[in-house]
C-alpha cells in the first residue's frame, strides 16, 4: 500500500488515491451535503404546513397521509426518472424526489407530536388567554419537538443514502465517484465514496442528536420517553 | 404533458415488449430476482426473528439492524459486490444484495411483533396450562401477524426497488429500461421505464395488503 502501488495493483484500500484524488472526494461530499440539506430544509418547510392541515381536517389528513405513503413506495430510480421531464437533468430533480421521500417521515412524525401534545397544555395556554398562533409556536411546537427532530433523524439518514442514486441524472454527491468508479473498476474509488457515504450519514444523525438533546433538555429530565413515533416500523424505498 | 404521451407512445408499440431488452423479458428478470430474494430472506429473517420474539432476547440486535440498513447505500453495496470476484457469477451480487436489504424489515417487525403481544394475555395462555409450542403457535404468532405483515410488504417494496437499481450496476430487470434510455438520451423511454417500476411496485404492495387481509388469522374474530 506504499505510495503508487496500491492505485497500479487497483487495491479496494490506498491511502495514495485520498491524498491525491482529496479534491475530487471533497467535492462530491459538498455536493452530497448540500443536496441533503436542501432537501430536508424543503422538506420540513412543506411537511410542517400539511402536517397542521392534517391535523385540522379528517377530510385533508386520509389523502396526505396516502398520497405520502403512495410516494414512498416509488423506488428511487423510477423517481427520479418520472420528475427527468419537469426539470431535466439538473439538482432541482434530485432535490424534488428526495423531499417527496422525507415528507412521508416528517408529516407522520409532526403529526404524531402535536397529537400527543396534551389537553391540558392546551387548556392551559387557552385559559391564559393564548391565541391560536402563540398556542401553536410557544406550547404545541415545542412539545412536539421531539418527535419532530426523530423523524428529521430518519429521513436525513435515509435521504444521505438515497443521494447516491442522483448519479443517474449526474447529481448525486458521492454517488457519481460510486459510478464512475463501477465504470472504470476503480476499487479504491467505490469504496472510499462508499465508506464516506456511510460516515456522512452517522455524522448527521449524531449532529442532529445532539441538537435535539440541545433544544429539548426537559425529555431527559422526565422518564418517560419524548412522545416519538417508533422509528422501527419505517423503511426506506432503495 | 408531452413526455407522458410519448412514454404511453412506447409502451404500447409492440418492438418494445419483444427480445431480449423487451418489456417482457425485463419483466420476468425483476420478478425472478425479487420472487425468489424474497423468499430466501423471509426463510433467514422469520424463524430468526418469531425465535427470539418468543424467547424474548436479542432486541438491540433487531432494532439496530434496520437502522444499519437505512445508513447504507442500495447503489454503494451493489456496486461493492459487483467488483468484488462475486462480479463474476453474472445476477450473484444483485441477488445477495437483494436478500441483504430485505431482511432488516422482516428481522425488525416480527421481533417487535412477536414483543408487543400484550403479556397479560401470555401469562392467561401460561396460566391455562399451554405449552411454549402451543403459546408460540395459537397466541404470540396470531397476535403478531399484522406486523410481520408489514414487514413483509416493506421487505417486498424494497426489494423491487433494490433490484431496479441493480440495473445502475449493469444488472438486468427493469430498471435496465430506464437506464437504457438514459444512456440513449430517451426521455420517452426513461419516463416509460419509471412508469412500469412505479406500477409494479404499487401493484406489488397492493397485492400483498389485500393477501395479508385474506390471510389474517384473527379474520371475524373479535380482538382482545
Amino acid at each position: 500500500m506504499d505510495g503508487q502501488n496500491c492505485l497500479v495493483e487497483n487495491d479496494w484500500v490506498c491511502a495514495e488515491y485520498v491524498r491525491t484524488r482529496s479534491q475530487e472526494l471533497i467535492d462530491a461530499t459538498v455536493q452530497h451535503v448540500g443536496i441533503t440539506a436542501a432537501s430536508i430544509v424543503i422538506g420540513l418547510a412543506v411537511a410542517l404546513p400539511l402536517a397542521l392541515l392534517a391535523r385540522r381536517s379528517k377530510a385533508f389528513a386520509g389523502p396526505v397521509l396516502g398520497l405520502t405513503t403512495v410516494l414512498y413506495s416509488v423506488p428511487s430510480l423510477a423517481m427520479f426518472s418520472l420528475l427527468l421531464p419537469l426539470f431535466g437533468l439538473s439538482a432541482a430533480l434530485v432535490v424534488t424526489g428526495l423531499v417527496l421521500y422525507s415528507l412521508t417521515v416528517l408529516v407522520r412524525n409532526i403529526l404524531a407530536g402535536l397529537e400527543a401534545v396534551p389537553a391540558e397544555a392546551r387548556e392551559a395556554a387557552r385559559g391564559m388567554g393564548y391565541g391560536p398562533v402563540r398556542q401553536l409556536w410557544e406550547v404545541e411546537l415545542p412539545l412536539a419537538l421531539p418527535a419532530l427532530l426523530a423523524g428529521v433523524r430518519i429521513a436525513t439518514v435515509a435521504t444521505v443514502a438515497l443521494t447516491t442514486v442522483g448519479a443517474i441524472v449526474d447529481y448525486g454527491g458521492l454517488g457519481g465517484l460510486i459510478m464512475s468508479g463501477l465504470r472504470s473498476d476503480f476499487k479504491a474509488q467505490v469504496l472510499t465514496a462508499s465508506v464516506l457515504c456511510v460516515l456522512l450519514a452517522v455524522v448527521a444523525d449524531l449532529l442532529l442528536l445532539a441538537l435535539q438533546r440541545w433544544l429539548t433538555p426537559w425529555t431527559r429530565i422526565r422518564s418517560g420517553r419524548a412522545p416519538g413515533v417508533r422509528t422501527a416500523k419505517v423503511v426506506e424505498p432503495a | 404533458m408531452n413526455a407522458l404521451s410519448e412514454a404511453f407512445t412506447w409502451l404500447t408499440t409492440a418492438a418494445n415488449w419483444q427480445g431480449e431488452k423487451g418489456i417482457g423479458h425485463r419483466l420476468g428478470e425483476h420478478l425472478y430476482f425479487s420472487g425468489t430474494c424474497l423468499a430466501v430472506a423471509c426463510l433467514i429473517a422469520l424463524p430468526l426473528a418469531l425465535r427470539l420474539g418468543h424467547i424474548g432476547k436479542g432486541g438491540a440486535l433487531a432494532v439496530n439492524i434496520s437502522n444499519v440498513g437505512r445508513a447504507v447505500p442500495t447503489l454503494a453495496v451493489l456496486v461493492l459486490l459487483t467488483l468484488t470476484p462475486l462480479g463474476r457469477y453474472g445476477d450473484l451480487p444483485t441477488l445477495i444484495a437483494l436478500v441483504l436489504f430485505a431482511v432488516p424489515p422482516l428481522l425488525t417487525n416480527a421481533y417487535i411483533g412477536m414483543r408487543e403481544v400484550d403479556r397479560a394475555v401470555v401469562e392467561a395462555a401460561r396460566g391455562m396450562g399451554m405449552s411454549g409450542r402451543q403459546l408460540f403457535l395459537r397466541v404470540e404468532l396470531p397476535l403478531a401477524y399484522p406486523l410481520i405483515m408489514t414487514g413483509l410488504r416493506s421487505a417486498a417494496v424494497q426489494v423491487v426497488a433494490t433490484a431496479t437499481l441493480a440495473a445502475m450496476a449493469g444488472e438486468g430487470g427493469l430498471g435496465r429500461i430506464i437506464t437504457a434510455g438514459f444512456s440513449l438520451q430517451d426521455t420517452a423511454q426513461v419516463v416509460a421505464g419509471a412508469v412500469l417500476v412505479a406500477a409494479l411496485a404499487l401493484l406489488v404492495e397492493g397485492v400483498l395488503v389485500a393477501l395479508g387481509k385474506v390471510l389474517d388469522p384473527m379474520r371475524g374474530r373479535a380482538l382482545p
